[in-house]
């Protein structure tokens, strides 16, 4: 059976592979998403956290011999702690003021670390090989999914999923939602708000590293990596609604599956079928697809 | 008030009636070197997709080129100035004119990438100055898009495809499918890759382009499986068609397909690592561990960039070589005359052994079929090639007959 000129076989492979990296967009922009709505900062380091969880997956494996499994803890949690050090550093002194000094210096911190990457490593960057319990291919019946990318869709349905339920459903999730609501009520019945920002900032911080460790058996870890992605990632966000976690992670998965049915059907537009859709959400609903208006 | 503008252009006229005449009374006693010295201008990608294969180590090659020289010639001092591209035509245009008008650059080398490749050598014609074309492959640089003031020296669309294409049809490879990136020269590459494949009696059975700069090629990995075509052809270069490869392989489409890289060159088997790209076959300008030439300069540039040359490096190096022995000749750095001087002087040197530069500005040497080793195979870093042949020049290259460059005079 063909549907528009593509066989049905191939076209399920192609949403599948869709869905893969739809898992990357939807854990990137979660963490943006989070980082947003709790601190009004628009994360533009988020794509070279995202390269540094790659390159540390890298570092770790070749200077330390820590494997894949190790290291998609240990890569997170340095590139959240580092994350906090920025935020107690640098973005705080920010807040006050217009959103726009905050993307300059994210967008600033990620040249450096862009750069100081691609100084040491080159921009064809290095090879990092999926663990050897995920090595393979597993015939489906319609294509031969390599086993490593069901792992990412499994993954990172788990990490979202998590962190929906954290923030929605919990009580610290309750603390971190009324702190973006009102900042001085929440500090009046005594909770330690700057301290929960920074954790955020470096939960954000995480995220993006966790994507990058799942990434870099997938992509070429390159210090370039970053930058590729960020820009289609903020794409996805205002398509989801600035600050909406569920919002942010369909979209991801949904806007993942477009983007590989036109590599099919037009790959000249690849590139752009995301921003596309951006300009028209953005003309009949500027708050995005699962935004509410403030 | 202002003169009437027929005073100035008088003026004008004048002053050059005065230089034209001036100039051979003046050749005959001192060597012409325009500004009193020579500046080569390295136009390169410094931070972009090709700066692993151009970039940097471009700069490097170039100041070798000159320190080998002595840094001099005719008694004038002889430097090297660079600029970053960023893979912009654009800027890469104004950074030359910027050279040729205010900075005395009388060479711009390099030129990483087609569409920068085509719009820079415009601008070297114009100015009546010297385009040397290292790291670039279409071959619109000596057909249509030829001229006077250009050199092309790297590999170019045709030898990439024809000689590859002939070799693997030779094996079965009856039928073909394309992954080439679009733009200028993934098109140029591709038109002459599916000319060959029908020269070479087989078939094209689909093509995908992708853009510039693709993290995920799975989903184009995945069409060239379900087209079922003996040999797959990719035409990337840079990181493109290092996840280009990262994909090929998790898809196991090497295990089923022969795949074929078409602008894949050392740099790129370098980041892959000999586990993914072995096997692989390939069409190189140059390879560092050829002979004893080739590893004499390419360990001295190795001790001071800790990576091996590749074809751009080694091309800029002999290319400024040669102009330098022709500036040297001639005694004069005037565009046409170094050109004509370049033309006149077989290319020998470790990248070209009796090269030479044809009227459309195509330099042609021999070429080698490479096969990516196993990692077993490999002895020490970055002994990665089995040279499977040598490709003669007359064979490498498009032949003189077939060029559409409006330069060659047709009987």
């Amino acid at each position: 059976m063909d549907i528009f000129g593509v066989p049905h076989q191939a076209l399920l492979g192609q949403m599948f592979i869709g869905l893969v990296n739809g898992s990357f967009y939807a854990i990137l922009s979660l963490g943006l998403a989070i980082i947003f709505g709790l601190l009004n900062v628009v994360n533009f380091a988020h794509g070279a956290l995202y390269m540094l969880g790659a390159l540390l997956t890298w570092m770790a494996l070749n200077y330390l011999g820590i494997n894949y499994w190790l290291a998609l803890l240990v890569a997170p949690l340095a590139v959240g702690g580092l994350g906090m050090v920025f935020e107690r550093t640098m973005i705080r002194h920010l807040r006050r003021l217009d959103p726009i000094y905050g993307l300059l210096l994210t967008f600033g911190m990620a040249q450096v670390l862009q750069s100081l990457a691609s100084n040491s490593y080159g921009v064809t960057g290095l090879s990092y090989s999926p663990p050897e319990l995920l090595r393979g291919a597993t015939d489906v019946g319609f294509m031969r999914l390599p086993n490593y990318r069901a792992w990412v869709v499994v993954a990172s349905m788990a990490v979202c999923l998590s962190t929906w339920y954290v923030v929605e459903r919990t009580r610290l999730g309750a603390y971190l939602r009324a702190g973006t609501e009102n900042p001085g009520m929440v500090q009046a019945f005594g909770i330690n708000l700057p301290l929960i920002v920074t954790l955020t900032y470096g939960f954000g911080a995480a995220l993006a590293a966790f994507a990058g460790v799942l990434a870099a058996p997938v992509v070429q870890v390159s210090p370039l990596m970053g930058a590729d992605i960020v820009v289609v990632v903020f794409a996805v966000v205002v398509v989801g609604g600035m600050g909406s976690i569920l919002g942010s992670i369909v979209t991801g998965l949904l806007l993942g599956v477009v983007e590989g049915l036109t590599r099919v059907y037009y790959p000249p537009a690849s590139n752009v079928v995301i921003f596309a859709i951006m300009a028209v959400v953005l003309m009949f609903r500027p708050s995005g697809l699962f935004g509410t208006a403030k | 008030m202002e003169r009437p503008a027929h005073h100035w252009i008088a003026a004008l006229l004048v002053s050059i009636g005065l230089s034209t005449l001036a100039i051979p009374a003046a050749a005959q006693t001192a060597p012409k070197i325009s500004d009193g010295r020579v500046r080569f201008g390295v136009l390169t990608d410094m931070n972009g997709p090709t700066s692993d294969l151009a970039g940097p180590g471009s700069v490097l090659a170039a100041q070798m080129a000159v320190e080998d020289f002595g840094g001099k010639v005719l008694g004038l001092p002889v430097d090297v100035v660079s600029a970053d591209h960023q893979m912009k035509p654009d800027l890469a245009a104004n950074t030359a004119r910027q050279w040729f008008d205010t900075q005395q650059v009388d060479a711009i080398l390099d030129l990483a990438s087609s569409p920068i490749a085509l719009a820079v050598m415009e601008i070297a014609r114009q100015k009546n100055r010297i385009a040397f074309v290292n790291g670039a492959g279409t071959s619109r640089i000596t057909n249509d898009a030829c001229n006077a003031n250009t050199v092309h020296t790297s590999w170019d669309a045709y030898s990439q495809s024809y000689s590859l294409v002939d070799a693997v049809a030779k094996q079965g490879g009856d039928s073909w499918f394309f992954i080439t990136l679009d733009n200028a020269g993934g098109h140029g590459v591709e038109r002459d890759g599916m000319a060959a494949v029908k020269a070479a009696g087989a078939k094209v059975v689909g093509s995908v382009r992708f853009p510039l700069n693709s993290p995920d090629f799975s989903s184009y990995v995945l069409q060239a499986q379900s087209s079922r075509a003996k040999v797959v052809a990719l035409i990337a270069s840079g990181t493109d068609s290092v996840n280009a490869f990262k994909a090929i392989n998790e898809f196991g489409l090497n295990k089923t397909q022969k795949v074929v890289a078409m602008v894949t060159f050392i740099p790129e088997v370098h980041a892959l690592g000999l586990q993914a790209a072995q096997g692989l076959i390939l069409n190189e300008a140059f390879y560092w561990d050829a002979d004893a030439g080739t590893r004499q300069f390419s360990e001295r540039f190795f001790a001071r960039f800790k990576k091996m040359p590749d074809a751009v490096h080694a091309g800029i190096y002999s290319s400024i070589t040669h102009y330098l022995r022709a500036v040297q000749a001639g005694g004069t750095d005037e565009a046409a005359a170094v050109m004509k001087k370049m033309k006149e002087t077989p290319v020998d040197d470790f990248y070209a052994h009796g090269g030479r530069i044809r009227e459309d500005g195509r330099m042609v040497f021999d070429m080698r079929l490479v096969q990516v080793k196993k990692p077993a195979e490999s002895k020490k870093p970055w002994d990665y090639y089995q040279v499977l042949a040598t490709i003669p020049a007359e064979q490498a290259f498009q032949p003189l007959a077939k060029s559409t460059c409006p330069l060659i005079r047709k009987p």
